[in-house]
C-alpha cells in the first residue's frame, strides 16, 4: 500500500473458506440461538459459563491434535486483553495455547516525537483538546500533564466533536492532538469534513492497524502463528481487507468481537486454522463485521487521511502506519498551521528509569509485563515509567488491573 | 478510626500530580490518592499517621491492628468499642442520603464491625464555611436525627466551628461513637474453610455518586445504600454466636480492599463466585459505561461477614429476615492456597482480584 492509494483492500469476496473445523462457527451460532436465554439475554448469550467450558474444552483438543506447545498467537487490541484480562479467561485456556497481546493500544504507540510536538505546543501556550489517556504519556521532555503542572491549557475530550465545540465557542486556535487507529480515526475525518471553525486544526497521530502486522510477522524472534483481529476496526475496515496480509504470510487470521465467548470461538477458529496448515480470513464476528466493511466511513477516512511511514513507540519504523491529513486539509493540519520546535525540549534528560522499560518488546508480543523489572514496582498506574502502564488499553496496565496472569 | 468516608475525586485527566516514582508510598506531599482507601492510604497510616503512638501499650485492640475501631478492655471483660470518622463528600446531598446520614451510619457502622451493635451515644464536630444556607443545615441535621433514630442512638456532645469563605469547602463532619460489647468481632478472624457473607447489593453508594457526578440517569434511579446495619449485624451475631468471626464494612476501595485487607490480616486465601455477588443491574450498566469495577466501589450500607462454615445457613436465613439483608448472599470461600490473595472466579475464568489505586475515575478514552 502507499501515498494515495493506501485505500482499503476494496475487493467485496467472501471472508475466505468455511471453518475447517466447523465446532467454533457452531459453539457461536448455537449461543446466539439459544432460545432459552429470555431473561437478561445479552449477558446470558456472550457470557454463558457452560459455552465458556465447552469451547475451553474444544481448544484443548485442537491444541491437544497439534501437538506442540507453545502454539502462539496474538490480538491486536486493548479491548480484547481487557476482556480477557477482567473474565480471567487465560485460566482457562489450554496450557500450550498462548495468547499474546500485539501492539494493539494506540495511545502506547505514539510515539515520543510524537507526544513532543503536542508538549512543545502546549509549552507555546496552543490549547490542545486530547483524550484523558494521551495527556500523560511520557515524551522525552515529560507528558502534556506536566505541561499542563507548568501552566499549559488542556482539556479532556471524549470526541473530535467535543473538540470543535470547545473551538466553537472561543476565538483561541484548539488544537485536537487525536491518537487512536482507523476507528477513531474516522470520527476525526468526519468532524473535519462537517465544516470546523477556523481556529480547529488537528495534531494527527492515528495510526493504521494492517500494515503492523506485517512488521510483527516479520520480527525474527516472533512465535506469531496467527492473529486474532479485532472486530470494531474490521467493522470499518471489512475481514476482506487482511486477505492480502494471509497471501503474503501464510498465517490465519480471525476477525473476533469481544464478549468473552467471542473471544474464546475466535480463539478456537484460529487454532482450527493453524491444525489444518489453512491460513484464511474468518469472520467470527458476522454480527458486526462484513467483508466490504463501512463503506461510507472507509470513503471519509481516506478524504481526509493518507498512510505515510512512522516509527510506532518501540517497536519500528512502520510503512504505512501513520494516518496524516491530505494536502487538501493543510489548513486544518496543525504541523502545518504551526511552526513546531521540539528540539528545545530535548535538553531535558529523560528518566533512567525509561532506559529500564521494555514497552516496546511487550508491544512486539516477545515480552510479557512480568518480564520488565519495573513492572508493578516502579512503574505502577499512579507512577508510570512506559506508555503501556499509562492507558486503559495498554498491557501493563490491564495486567496490573485484573492481577496479571499467575498460576491459578 | 482511620476513615474519611469520601475524598473528592481528582478531576478528569488529573493535574499532573505524580510521584516521584517511588511507588504509592508517601513521597514528598500528600496526594489525592492517598486518602482514596487502598494501598497507598494504608502506607500513609503506617509509615506516618501511626508513628509514635504504637510504642505505648494498649490493653486491647488499637491502632496496630488496623481495624474499623479501638477495643479497650473494661474492668469486669466486656469491652469498650470506640471509632470516630470525619466526612468530606461531594456533592454533600446525594440520590439516597447526604453527609449527615453518611456521618451517623458510617461511626454507628463502624463500631459494628468490632461486634458492638448498641451504640451508647455519638459526637458530632462541625466545620462550616461562611455563608452555608441555613436551610441545608437544617436538612443535614434533620437527616442526623432520623439515621440516630434508626440505629438507635444520639448524639450526645458536639463542637461547631466556622471558617472564612474559601477556607473549607461548604460543611465538613466529624462523628465519633461509643458502645460496649462483652465480644469483639475483629477483620482477622478467618480461617480455612471459612464462607464470606456479603448482606446485600454492591457498589451502590459509590455508583450513585459518580452517576451524579457525571448526570447520568438510567430507568432504575441509583441510590446510595447509606444506612446504618447494627441491627442487622446484630442479627447475624445472635445467629451465629461465635461462629461469626469477622467483620468489615466495605467502604473505600469496596470490597475487594475490605476482602484484601482479610485476607491480608488471616492470611488465607479469598475465592469469590463473582455469579453470586449481588449487583443491581442499573449499578452494573453505569460501572460498565464508566469503566469502573463494581468491587472498587464503595458501600456505606453493607458488611462482610466471615462465617464458620457449619452456621452460614443460620447467619444468612437471619440476614436475609431484616429488611436491610433481603439480598445478603454467600459469596466466596477461605482457602490456603495463595494466602492474603483474593481470587475471583469469574463463571468464565479464574483471576486475582486486584485493589484499587486510587480514588475509581471514569474511563476516558
Amino acid at each position: 500500500m502507499s501515498g494515495a492509494d493506501a485505500g482499503p483492500v476494496g475487493t467485496a469476496s467472501g471472508p475466505g473458506p468455511a471453518p475447517a473445523g466447523g465446532a467454533a462457527a457452531a459453539a457461536r451460532a448455537d449461543a446466539v440461538s439459544d432460545a432459552r436465554v429470555s431473561r437478561d439475554a445479552a449477558e446470558l448469550r456472550f457470557r454463558d459459563p457452560r459455552r465458556a467450558r465447552e469451547l475451553a474444552s474444544a481448544l484443548e483438543g485442537v491444541c491437544r491434535q497439534i501437538g506442540r506447545s507453545p502454539v502462539s498467537v496474538m490480538h491486536v487490541c486493548g479491548s480484547h486483553e481487557q476482556s480477557i484480562a477482567k473474565f480471567g479467561l487465560r485460566a482457562i485456556l489450554p496450557d500450550p495455547l498462548d495468547v499474546i497481546m500485539g501492539p494493539g493500544c494506540p495511545v502506547c504507540v505514539t510515539d515520543i516525537p510524537e507526544v513532543d510536538e503536542a508538549v512543545a505546543l502546549a509549552q507555546d501556550g496552543v490549547r490542545i483538546a486530547s483524550y484523558g489517556d494521551m495527556l500523560r504519556v511520557p515524551g522525552s521532555a515529560g507528558s502534556l500533564s506536566d505541561a499542563q503542572a507548568r501552566g499549559a491549557k488542556l482539556d479532556v475530550v471524549y470526541s473530535p466533536a467535543d473538540a470543535v465545540e470547545l473551538a466553537r465557542g472561543t476565538d483561541e486556535e484548539i488544537v485536537f492532538f487525536a491518537s487512536g487507529f482507523e476507528t477513531t480515526a474516522v470520527a476525526t475525518a468526519a468532524v473535519l469534513l462537517d465544516d470546523p471553525p477556523p481556529n480547529f486544526s488537528v495534531l494527527s497521530s492515528h495510526k493504521y492497524i494492517p500494515p503492523v502486522m506485517e512488521i510483527v510477522a516479520e520480527m525474527p524472534h516472533t512465535r506469531v502463528e496467527g492473529f486474532l483481529a479485532a472486530g470494531h476496526a474490521a467493522a470499518i475496515t471489512g475481514s476482506a481487507i487482511f486477505e492480502r496480509f494471509v497471501d503474503r504470510h501464510g498465517l490465519p487470521v480471525v476477525v473476533a468481537g469481544f464478549e468473552p465467548l467471542d473471544i474464546l470461538a475466535g480463539l478456537l477458529t484460529l487454532v482450527e486454522l493453524i491444525r489444518d496448515g489453512t491460513p484464511a480470513v474468518v469472520n467470527a464476528f458476522p454480527r458486526c463485521v462484513t467483508p466490504e466493511g463501512n463503506r461510507n466511513a472507509q470513503g471519509q477516512l481516506w478524504r481526509v487521511f493518507r498512510t505515510t511511514g512512522g516509527r510506532w513507540r518501540g517497536i519500528a519504523h512502520v510503512p504505512n502506519g501513520n494516518l496524516r491529513l491530505r494536502d487538501e486539509f493543510a489548513r486544518f493540519d496543525a504541523r502545518r498551521r504551526f511552526e513546531i520546535d521540539v528540539r528545545r525540549l530535548w535538553d531535558y534528560a529523560p528518566s533512567q528509569l525509561t532506559q529500564v522499560c521494555i514497552c516496546g518488546d511487550i508491544m512486539a508480543g516477545i515480552a510479557a509485563p512480568t518480564d520488565c523489572p519495573l513492572y508493578g514496582e516502579a512503574c505502577r498506574p499512579d507512577t508510570p515509567v512506559g506508555a503501556c502502564m499509562v492507558s486503559t488499553e495498554g498491557t501493563c496496565r490491564i495486567w496490573h488491573q485484573y492481577g496479571g496472569h499467575p498460576d491459578l | 478510626m482511620e476513615r474519611s468516608v469520601e475524598g473528592r475525586a481528582a478531576g478528569a485527566g488529573g493535574t499532573g500530580a505524580r510521584g516521584n516514582g517511588s511507588g504509592p508510598g508517601v513521597a514528598d506531599a500528600v496526594t489525592l490518592n492517598h486518602g482514596a482507601g487502598g494501598v497507598p492510604m494504608r502506607l500513609l497510616i503506617e509509615e506516618t499517621l501511626s508513628a509514635g503512638y504504637l510504642d505505648h501499650p494498649v490493653d486491647g485492640i488499637g491502632l496496630a491492628a488496623m481495624d474499623d475501631g479501638a477495643a479497650l478492655r473494661l474492668p469486669g471483660g466486656t469491652w469498650l468499642v470506640l471509632t470516630t470518622d470525619s466526612h468530606v463528600v461531594h456533592p454533600y446531598r446525594f440520590p439516597g442520603g447526604d453527609i449527615g446520614r453518611l456521618a451517623v451510619a458510617g461511626t454507628v457502622n463502624d463500631l459494628a464491625m468490632m461486634g458492638a451493635t448498641e451504640p451508647l451515644g455519638l459526637t458530632c464536630a462541625l466545620i462550616l464555611e461562611e455563608g452555608f444556607p441555613r436551610a441545608e443545615l437544617e436538612a443535614v441535621q434533620a437527616s442526623m436525627v432520623e439515621a440516630c433514630r434508626e440505629a438507635g442512638t444520639t448524639v450526645v456532645t458536639g463542637d461547631t466551628k466556622v471558617m472564612g469563605r474559601g477556607e473549607v469547602d461548604g460543611i465538613v463532619l466529624n462523628t465519633a461513637g461509643v458502645a460496649v460489647t462483652s465480644r469483639v468481632v475483629t477483620d482477622a478472624g478467618l480461617r480455612p474453610g471459612d464462607r464470606i457473607v456479603v448482606t446485600g447489593t454492591v457498589g451502590d453508594h459509590g455508583i450513585a455518586l459518580m452517576a451524579r457526578r457525571h448526570d447520568l440517569e438510567f430507568d432504575e434511579e441509583l441510590l446510595s445504600d447509606v444506612a446504618p446495619i447494627n441491627a442487622l449485624v446484630r442479627a447475624a451475631l445472635e445467629a451465629g454466636g461465635e461462629d461469626v468471626v469477622a467483620l468489615k464494612d466495605p467502604t473505600r476501595g469496596g470490597v475487594a480492599s475490605a476482602l484484601h485487607e482479610m485476607a491480608e490480616k488471616a492470611r488465607v486465601s479469598i475465592t469469590v463466585r463473582e455469579p453470586e455477588v449481588p449487583v443491581r443491574p442499573s449499578v452494573r450498566a453505569a460501572a460498565e459505561i464508566l469503566g469502573l469495577d463494581p468491587f472498587h466501589i464503595a458501600n456505606e450500607g453493607k458488611a462482610l461477614v466471615g462465617v464458620r462454615p457449619g452456621a452460614v445457613d443460620a447467619v444468612l436465613a437471619a440476614l436475609r429476615a431484616h429488611p436491610l439483608g433481603a439480598e445478603a448472599a454467600v459469596i466466596g470461600t477461605c482457602g490456603e492456597d495463595h494466602p492474603g490473595r483474593v481470587v475471583l472466579d469469574t463463571g468464565l475464568g479464574r483471576r486475582l482480584l486486584t485493589e484499587p489505586i486510587g480514588e475509581p475515575l471514569p474511563r476516558i478514552c
